[in-house]
């Protein structure tokens, strides 16, 4: 029986083609889009790892209880040591220090007083050292806006908006106000090297990234950070690796009753993340099932549409003696033919340009003014498991939903006036 | 009986005619802190997570106009300055040779990490032009019978909205301050000690803060010498005075 259906899909175009056209470019539609939405908010959290959390985060647990409030008097301290002890333990893993920190930043006039002056929010990094990966992790070449990077422990990049509203230009001094880690005022002079385009509204009104040596001697921390963030070997976050790398440190590190002691938190349970990833695969779902819903109802009007017209052929079939039935479950037959092999090449196309998208990404930077920022302007696509079965769901269902309404129609059908129907 | 009842019926009469209103009082208190001029020679401690850390400093001030600040110790601090000219506050640091204006949010921020901001070093101004003062009870605090005032600011400029003040009713004097943001949220506790008698006026010489906000045990503030009304000569507070 689907031998003989398939022959006579394959035979009489009419009936076939144009319904498995549908059935192929809604598919690969559905499958496109889960890929790149998908792709878009896995970038946005590749993004956040990168910049602040890491795919792992070791702090003291005073810091991480209150790490919203970053407080730096609560930082880790002896961290050289810790690091090389953790990078022996994950030889694979890459740790790095950072500082995050707030305060004032100054511009002096000719006299040295007060020109202009505005809160800072400031990230330390490796900036300067031989084998500093930050540089590219952070995106700072593309987000480079005028001068160069710095050189020296006390040279800064700020944000271009936050240069211009403190009138200084690369190689013009700049002065911190802060506190050091032990509560004390910090007050030290820095020399802007560049200026960058974060991205990030709120770091373009008051971004700043600074060395962390000349941090560290700044806010009174040396060999001190806030956090030390671990990246796992694969660019793209595994939360299970991440969850086995965790367990491993806290056993052997984490102290119940030291709030000073190291505690490490993975980036699905870091406190800004923790609902984010929820939030993804929900937002994720309620785009697909929209765009499920959207391609279901052009779908399954093409299974409407090929079952009125047929109506001449179900006639005639109906008046040389076939059962309604017969013809009714035929047509759900060959609808579920055409759904699946409308499906499989249109799933193939979808993960085919998917994986395109993957491996080149889609560059929106000439869309946005050439600006340049450390926000990435490559999108990719990410091809996940669900990819290879989801557009079966709007490729397969609809048209045989479509085409089951439509076939209600044949036991309606009254055999005395066919005769009539096929004479006119 | 009559004459019984007449005298049952008029003491609390007169026991409210003795109680002062709560602007008695605050002129009362501000008569015992407000001052002309001062010099001041003070120790901040201050309990931080990790470590406790003094720091010792001099004060030249004259009413809540103008006040000049040099820190004299740790080493870390030593030669700090700060400026205050009505409500701007400069502050000159050795380490970076620069005089910067601390203005703004700035303002709310913690003074050398203790548990007072710039704003609350700042405020010397009398509570009576500040506050509308309600006498709302009384307790006894640290064995001293106590008045309880609530302030409440009567203009949106003043950084605390609300008071609560335990005024010792012999000495005038506060024990215990609760400052209030607008919402209610308790900001602030102090607690004022070693109560003494320096010229004609009480006046207490430590003061322990707790910034309701902060992590910490609190910052005491012990004044170590003061003395009021003294000539301060004008030179002092200019900008000129803070690099030399």
């Amino acid at each position: 029986m689907i031998r003989f259906l398939f022959k006579g899909l394959l035979r009489d175009r009419n009936r076939s083609l144009l319904p498995v056209l549908v059935v192929t470019v809604g598919v690969a539609l559905t499958v496109l889009a889960h890929c790149y939405i998908t792709g878009i908010l896995r970038d946005s959290i590749e993004f956040t790892a990168r910049y602040s959390s890491g795919h792992v985060k070791i702090m003291t647990r005073a810091y991480a209880e209150n790490s919203d409030q970053v407080p730096n008097d609560l930082a880790l301290l002896g961290v050289d040591e810790l690091i090389s002890n953790v990078q022996d333990d994950f030889p694979d893993m890459e740790f790095v220090q950072r500082i995050n920190f707030g305060g004032l930043l100054d511009s002096p006039d000719k006299y040295g007083e007060t020109k202009k002056q505005g809160i800072v929010s400031g990230i330390a990094v490796d900036l300067i050292s031989e084998n500093t990966k930050e540089t590219e992790r952070l995106n700072l070449a593309g987000a480079l806006r005028k001068g160069r990077f710095p050189e020296k422990p006390d040279e800064v990049l700020l944000s271009d908006e936050f240069a211009e509203k403190l009138e200084v230009n690369p190689g013009d001094p700049v002065t911190l106000i802060s506190s050091t880690m032990y509560g004390g005022m910090a007050v030290q002079n820095f020399v802007l090297a560049g200026t960058i385009e974060f991205g990030v509204e709120f770091m373009d009104r008051s971004g700043m990234i600074a060395d962390i040596t000349g941090i560290q001697n700044a806010l009174d921390m040396q060999d001190a950070c806030g956090e030390i963030l671990g990246f796992l070997d694969n660019p793209r976050y595994n939360d299970e690796m991440a969850m086995q790398v965790e367990q491993t440190f806290n056993n052997k590190y984490a102290d119940p009753d030291d709030q000073f002691s190291p505690v490490m938190s993975r980036l699905k349970n870091e406190s800004l993340l923790s609902g984010f990833f929820e939030m993804v695969d929900m937002f994720s779902g309620i785009i697909i099932f929209v765009f499920i819903l959207a391609m279901s109802i052009v779908l399954w009007n093409s299974g409407l549409i090929g079952g009125l017209r047929r109506y001449g052929e179900i006639g005639l079939r109906l008046a040389i003696g076939e059962e309604k039935g017969h013809i009714y479950r035929s047509m759900i037959g060959e609808a579920v033919l055409i759904g699946i092999v409308g499906s499989t090449i249109g799933t193939l196309i979808g993960l085919g340009f998917s994986y395109w998208l993957q491996e080149a990404g889609l560059d929106i930077g000439g869309i946005m003014k050439n600006s340049k920022m450390m926000m990435p302007s490559v999108f990719r696509a990410n091809i996940t498991p669900p990819a290879y079965y989801l557009g079966f769901i709007p490729g397969l269902f609809s048209v045989v939903l479509g085409t089951m309404l439509a076939g209600i129609g044949i036991y309606r059908r009254k055999t005395a006036s066919l005769f009539k129907e096929l004479e006119t | 009986m009559k004459r019984f009842a007449l005298i049952i019926f008029f003491i609390p009469a007169f026991i409210r005619a003795q109680e002062p209103t709560g602007k008695e009082i605050l002129e009362r208190i501000d008569k015992n802190m407000a001052y002309k001029s001062a010099i001041t020679t003070s120790k901040m401690v201050i309990h931080g997570s990790r470590q406790t850390r003094t720091i010792e400093a001099k004060t030249w001030g004259i009413g809540d106009e103008k006040a000049f600040t040099e820190y004299l110790a740790p080493a870390r601090e030593k030669g700090t300055k700060m400026l205050k000219l009505e409500d701007q506050l400069w502050i000159y640091s050795p380490g970076s040779d620069r005089t910067i204006q601390i203005s703004g949010h700035m303002l709310r921020q913690s003074l050398m990490g203790s548990d007072l901001s710039y704003e609350d070093m700042m405020d010397n101004n009398e509570m009576i032009e500040d506050y509308h003062a309600t006498v709302i009870g009384s307790e006894v605090f640290e064995e001293r019978d106590c008045w309880i005032v609530e302030l409440q600011a009567k203009t949106a400029e003043v950084n605390y909205q609300i008071r609560k003040i335990w005024v010792d009713k012999i000495r005038y004097i506060p024990l215990k301050e609760e400052l209030f943001a607008k919402s209610g949220k308790l900001l602030k506790r102090m607690e004022l000690s070693n109560i003494t008698k320096i010229d004609n006026r009480w006046f207490p010489k430590k003061m322990i803060f707790k910034d309701m906000l902060k992590r910490g045990d609190g910052t005491e503030f012990i004044i170590e010498s003061i003395q009021f009304n003294v000539n301060i000569p004008e030179y002092i507070f200019s900008k000129a005075s803070l690099k030399k």
